[in-house]
């Protein structure tokens, strides 16, 4: 082949890759445009005052999800209490201390249970909590939040540690710091806003399951702020809307799935501002 | 004077790559050692085995004996961290913490809990960072960020962090290598000064520097020791051909 020809050549090649590639991300902004905006047309309408606090009513009685918020709020809040602690916990012993079988052994093990289908996780937590407790209850509904929560965290945490240069490390060991001083007083401060993020992303993660709460949470009609009882969650509160056989239904399904988009939104942007002040 | 230090037989290795080979060294108390060299030759692992630092690289093996005041650093019951505490680094890239310009110098003294009180603190801050030649460029933005500061600042910051907790030994490796000839200068009266009281290991490119502010120097070669002898007759009448070599610009 000729120079001039092999040049062509390349070129048609690298001019077919760039559409290629430039079609593949117009494809993937335009259906999450489609959805945004599909949800936002078929949402906007039913979202009033009294749909963000009243309870569920009889069809055709109006209600609203005020319930539904307050229960995801308390569920993701409570769950966080529980996976965040814990996760951060182990993601610290996995990047400092975790070079041994043991480590080795949690990462994998976190690796799977971010693979498991988080129904799994519903199916589990029913089995341990809810058939002893014998009722659903926000409690069990946070738990399996929490247990979804636990190995993303944990993972996140551990890759936002290892990032903070061995020579700071090196800096405070020099110093006469205590291993678990360097830790605590220089590479957790400076691992900070990395593991804010992963946190983040984990509460936005499951502020959008349905599937474990179903089974652990059920669902309530009224506004319960006791754990002990079964728990209203604005993704179940779809999903019941969504099934339910009347269009008006569906439109306050809708309506839900845009509030609950726009929490999601909000936890976005707010990672967003976290990441960006890094030094 | 009797001998600060006194390594005996070292050999390193990094995994199954020897970087350090039969070293034999004595460094007297309250001298300065030079140590000069190619680089990649050992300077750095050398420097870095004498507060353990290299514990904390997984491959890294040891033997022979390296002893501080008469005692084997490398003993099993060696208390780490108080051998850090007493042997003090500044490492060749400076590593300020992600803290103010304040508290990485107080870092160490609290840690230690050396200071009696809040104004305590703040004149042993004051003074290792005059020490280190940088009190009038940070003294009105000492609660800044660290990392706001310019190289050359950011490495007089990790010596004065250095000195703030009054170490015996203070091993610097290549300390001067981002300052200006004006800061080099006070470093290296900082270096001169520093003697009455402490030891100095000082790794350096820069053989004016080894000349001018050394007692004795040492130079390695391709992980070997070469030569070791006082300063003076090290840079007119050196034993070793290949110290003559190196020091004359004819290689390295
Ligand atoms: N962490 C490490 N793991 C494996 N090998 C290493 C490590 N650090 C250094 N070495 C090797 O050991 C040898 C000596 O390195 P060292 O950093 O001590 O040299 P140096 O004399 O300080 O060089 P320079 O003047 O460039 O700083 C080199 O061959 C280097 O590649
Ligand atoms: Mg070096």
């Amino acid at each position: 082949m000729s120079n001039e020809a092999v040049h062509n050549r390349r070129k048609l090649i690298s001019m077919v890759m760039t559409t290629l590639t430039a079609a593949c991300a117009v494809i993937a902004i335009a259906i999450l445009t489609i959805i945004l905006t599909y949800i936002g047309y078929k949402g906007v309408a039913a979202i009033n005052w009294e749909f963000l606090v009243e309870t569920p009513k009889p069809v055709g009685e109006g209600g609203g999800i005020g319930n539904a918020i307050v229960g995801s709020a308390i569920m993701t809040l409570l769950a966080s209490l529980i996976g965040l602690p814990i996760g951060i916990g182990a993601g610290v012993y996995l990047a400092e201390f975790g070079d041994k079988w043991f480590g080795s052994t949690v990462r994998f093990v976190a690796d799977t249970l971010i693979g498991v289908p988080s129904i799994i996780v519903g199916i589990f937590v029913y089995t341990l909590v809810v058939l002893p407790m014998t009722r659903q209850s926000g409690f069990a509904g946070s738990l399996s939040l929490a247990i979804i929560m636990i190995p993303i965290v944990a993972r996140t945490t551990e890759e936002m540690i290892r990032l903070v240069p061995k020579s700071m490390r090196e800096g405070a060991l020099a110093l006469g710091a205590p291993q678990w001083r360097v830790t605590w007083n220089i590479v957790l401060p400076a691992a900070a806003s990395g593991i804010a993020t992963g946190a983040m992303l984990s509460i936005a993660r499951i502020s959008g399951e349905t599937a474990p709460l179903l089974f652990t949470a059920l669902n309530s009609r009224f506004y319960n702020f006791y754990v002990d009882q079964p728990m209203s969650s604005l993704t179940v509160q779809i999903y019941n809307f969504a099934t339910g056989p009347f269009e008006v239904e569906h439109q306050m399904a809708w309506a839900a799935t845009l509030i609950l988009v726009g929490l999601i939104l909000v936890i976005n942007i707010l990672v967003r501002m976290f990441t960006k002040k890094k030094y | 004077m009797g001998s600060k230090i006194r390594i005996k037989n070292m050999d390193f290795f990094y995994g199954s790559n020897q970087a350090l080979f039969d070293i034999s060294l004595e460094i007297p108390d309250r001298q300065v050692m030079a140590f000069i060299g190619p680089s990649g030759c050992g300077k750095s692992t050398f420097l870095r085995t004498l507060n353990r630092m290299n514990d904390t690289i997984p491959i890294a093996r040891l033997t022979g004996t390296v002893e501080i005041d008469g005692k084997d650093i490398y003993a099993p019951k060696t208390d780490v961290v108080a051998l850090r505490r007493k042997v003090g680094m500044v490492f060749q890239k400076s590593n300020p913490f992600p803290k103010s310009i304040y508290e990485n110098v107080a870092y160490g003294i609290r840690i230690n809990r050396m200071h009696k009180d809040r104004a305590d603190l703040d004149q042993r801050v004051e003074k290792a960072i005059r020490d280190a030649a940088l009190w009038d460029e940070v003294k009105d933005r000492l609660n800044t960020s660290a990392f706001g500061l310019s190289g050359g600042q950011q490495q007089r910051l990790c010596i004065a962090r250095a000195l703030a907790v009054q170490p015996e030994v203070v091993l610097m490796d290549e300390p001067a290598s981002a300052l200006d000839p004006i800061a080099t200068q006070k470093i290296e009266e900082l270096v001169v000064e520093l003697k009455k009281s402490y030891t100095i290991a000082i790794v350096t490119h820069n053989m004016q520097q080894a000349a001018r502010v050394s007692d004795r120097t040492a130079f390695f070669m391709l992980g070997k020791l070469i030569e070791v002898n006082p300063t003076e007759k090290m840079f007119t009448n050196p034993d070793e051909k290949l110290t003559e070599d190196y020091i004359t610009g004819r290689f390295g």
